[in-house]
């Protein structure tokens, strides 16, 4: 495993910077507003797949559910769209409510009137719902495929209940957002999407910082340890249940904030955001582009889904079949995903075999079998 | 048991769906104490230490530790009282650095805020150096702990035990898979930790048992069998019957 070596050489670092903020500020002027507004999305996917990393890559939680927090955070945001671009309604409230005869707001889109409320209730209120399913599950020491099982099941009743509720939240139908006005401006419009585009560019920055401090020195090193041997971190005198239920709320957290950015940008949120589906291809972004890397995540769901679009495009029905060969081939051949395979030594190596360039061994690796004889 | 007494495991019994791993089981160690436990496979030794530590919860009995029950704590709560548990095979953080290794296990407080907000003592890191002396390690800091030896990686495990600070430390079969040389530094090493730490170590290598030069425990079929010296115990016709095997003539 080759978790954190790999440093760049400063220039290179600094280059690396400068040109990405070039591309950020570029991007609205290079492509054309279809293609700036699908990037913006999948760089939104890449916040959620940030948390998929922190969970999975670090800890070792295999969610199967964030898609419950990446909808919470975009119904969150939609709700607010929708009850401040009411007035010209009967009574009122969002339109669709009359299609089911509703004539009074229910009681919990009221907060939402407020832009400070939903600020907050965008992240806070996933992180809040992680933290206590995590909490229940971590308490009980679930561990493992169970983990795994329970959050897939979670999800599956979060969508079941969304589904279902027309009078509440418009159930399968979802709320859109991109008729809906922010600030004088119709959400869907060119300007906005714009804007759109560049808050989630800084935000999937500032979200790798954030999770890079994260990991960063002991209290990475204590999910490192959970992750491989949980026993012993107990015995060391660390809480687990405490580690994992806070490294769960931040990637609902993050998942809320993603899913709140993906919503504007694709005009509707729906229970479509909770279909199994969805969130298994999550962990499959963070796998291919390599788990317990951080940028990693952020390419594999970026890469993915351009990829997903421009296949769909071409062939379309034929990008089921290329996710799953991706999914088997970096199960197979690249278990670490890409960017741990090149961090890995893994294009030396690939070279090698092919004999175009032949490195000796170097000396101090002889020492791993050293003195293993006779144990046990 | 008396004021003086570290901990008392008084008439624990550990019943495991009818079998009984531990039976009647008493056992009293003072402070500072070196204490060796052997017995045959089987004879309940790794479930003593089970107990202690809080992984398994006995079915009879009561575990005092200066002065306070263990029973039914959780086994972080355990090891901040000051019980630290060496594994009998090394367990270690591999994907981590020695250097990590031993930080994560001198940190305090313990608490999630501490790790992410704060940096590291100064003291904590001059112990951490310390340590890393002691075990031989001063070389390997920045090694993964994967990449160690045998040898090196049941050293670094003592090593981030004593990094703990543990009133009472457990070693369960130090020196399994060491080459003599290194067995016997293990035993001074272990030696020179008792008196200011109390230290209970379960091995069955005779050789090194003796080297301990403490009072030994024999475990058998789950209960304490006998309790002496080295000499005692070797004479003891209960031990020999079921453990050491007749002299040779």
């Amino acid at each position: 495993m080759s978790l954190r070596k790999f440093k760049f050489d400063k220039r290179i670092v600094l280059s690396f910077w400068i040109i990405l903020i070039a591309l950020i500020i570029a991007a609205p002027t290079l492509l054309p507003v279809f293609r700036l507004n699908l990037l913006g999305r999948y760089l939104s996917l890449s916040i959620v797949a940030l948390g998929v990393d922190l969970i999975w890559g670090y800890t070792g939680l295999l969610s199967l559910g964030q898609g419950i927090f990446f909808a919470l955070g975009g119904y969150c945001a939609a709700m607010y769209l929708q009850i401040t671009s009411s007035s010209e309604f009967p009574n009122n409230i969002p339109e669709f409510f009359a299609l089911y005869g509703v004539e009074k707001l229910p009681f919990f889109w009221e907060p939402f009137k407020s832009p400070i409320f939903t600020f907050f209730a965008i992240w806070i209120i996933p992180a809040l719902v992680a933290g206590l399913i995590g909490f229940l599950v971590f308490r009980n020491r679930i561990k493992g495929v169970y983990f795994s099982i329970l959050t897939q099941a979670s999800l599956l009743v979060f969508f079941n209940f969304f589904n279902g509720q027309q009078k509440l939240i418009n159930g399968t139908n979802g709320l859109k957002t991109d008729v809906t006005q922010l600030f004088g401006q119709m959400v869907g419009s060119e300007s906005m999407q714009r804007i759109f585009f560049w808050i989630t560019a800084i935000l999937v920055i500032a979200a790798w910082f954030f999770a890079k401090w994260v990991v960063r020195g002991r209290f990475g090193n204590i999910l490192i340890g959970i992750r491989d041997d949980e026993p012993r971190v107990r015995f060391t005198g660390y809480n687990p249940v405490i580690f994992k239920t806070i490294v769960f709320s931040i990637a609902g957290a993050l998942a809320g904030i993603s899913g709140a950015l993906y919503t504007v940008q694709s005009g509707i949120v729906s229970p479509q955001f909770m279909t199994v589906p969805f969130s298994i291809e999550m962990v499959i972004w963070v796998a291919v582009g390599g788990r317990g890397t951080l940028l990693g995540a952020i390419l594999g769901a970026v890469f993915i889904n351009y990829a997903k679009s421009l296949v769909s495009e071409a062939l379309p029905a034929s990008w089921m079949f290329i996710q799953g060969g991706l999914f088997i081939l970096v199960v197979t051949a690249l278990p670490e995903g890409v960017l741990g395979w090149i961090q890995g030594d893994g294009p030396r190596n690939l070279l090698q075999r092919f004999g175009l360039k032949r490195t000796i061994e170097t000396y101090p690796s002889l020492e791993v079998n050293n003195k293993e004889g006779n144990n046990e | 048991m008396n004021n003086k007494d570290l901990l008392n495991l008084i008439d624990i019994t550990v019943s495991f769906e009818g079998f009984l791993a531990l039976n009647k089981l008493n056992l009293n160690l003072k402070k500072g104490e070196l204490r060796a436990v052997i017995g045959p496979n089987g004879a309940g030794k790794t479930t003593f230490l089970d107990v202690i530590t809080g992984k398994v919860k006995p079915t009879k009995g009561e575990v005092i530790f200066k002065g306070k029950s263990l029973v039914g704590r959780k086994e972080h709560k355990i090891a901040r009282l000051g019980v630290g548990r060496k594994f009998q095979s090394p367990r270690i953080f591999e994907n981590l650095t020695v250097k990590e290794n031993l930080e994560i296990s001198v940190s305090t407080p313990k608490s999630p805020l501490n790790l992410i907000n704060k940096c590291i003592k100064d003291e904590q890191l001059n112990e951490i150096e310390r340590l890393m002396k002691i075990v031989n390690l001063a070389q390997k800091v920045d090694s993964k702990a994967g990449s160690l030896s045998h040898g090196q990686k049941q050293w670094l495990e003592i090593a981030m035990l004593v990094g703990q600070k543990p009133d009472l430390m457990l070693v369960d079969e130090p020196v399994a898979g060491l080459t003599d040389e290194e067995t016997d530094l293990t035993a001074d090493l272990l030696k020179s930790l008792s008196g200011e730490n109390t230290v209970v170590v379960i091995d069955h290598d005779m050789e090194f048992i003796r080297r301990l030069e403490s009072t030994v425990s024999v475990l058998n079929q789950g209960t304490i069998l006998c309790e002496g010296t080295m000499e005692t115990i070797q004479k003891d016709q209960k031990v020999i019957d079921v453990y050491l095997g007749r002299p040779e003539e």
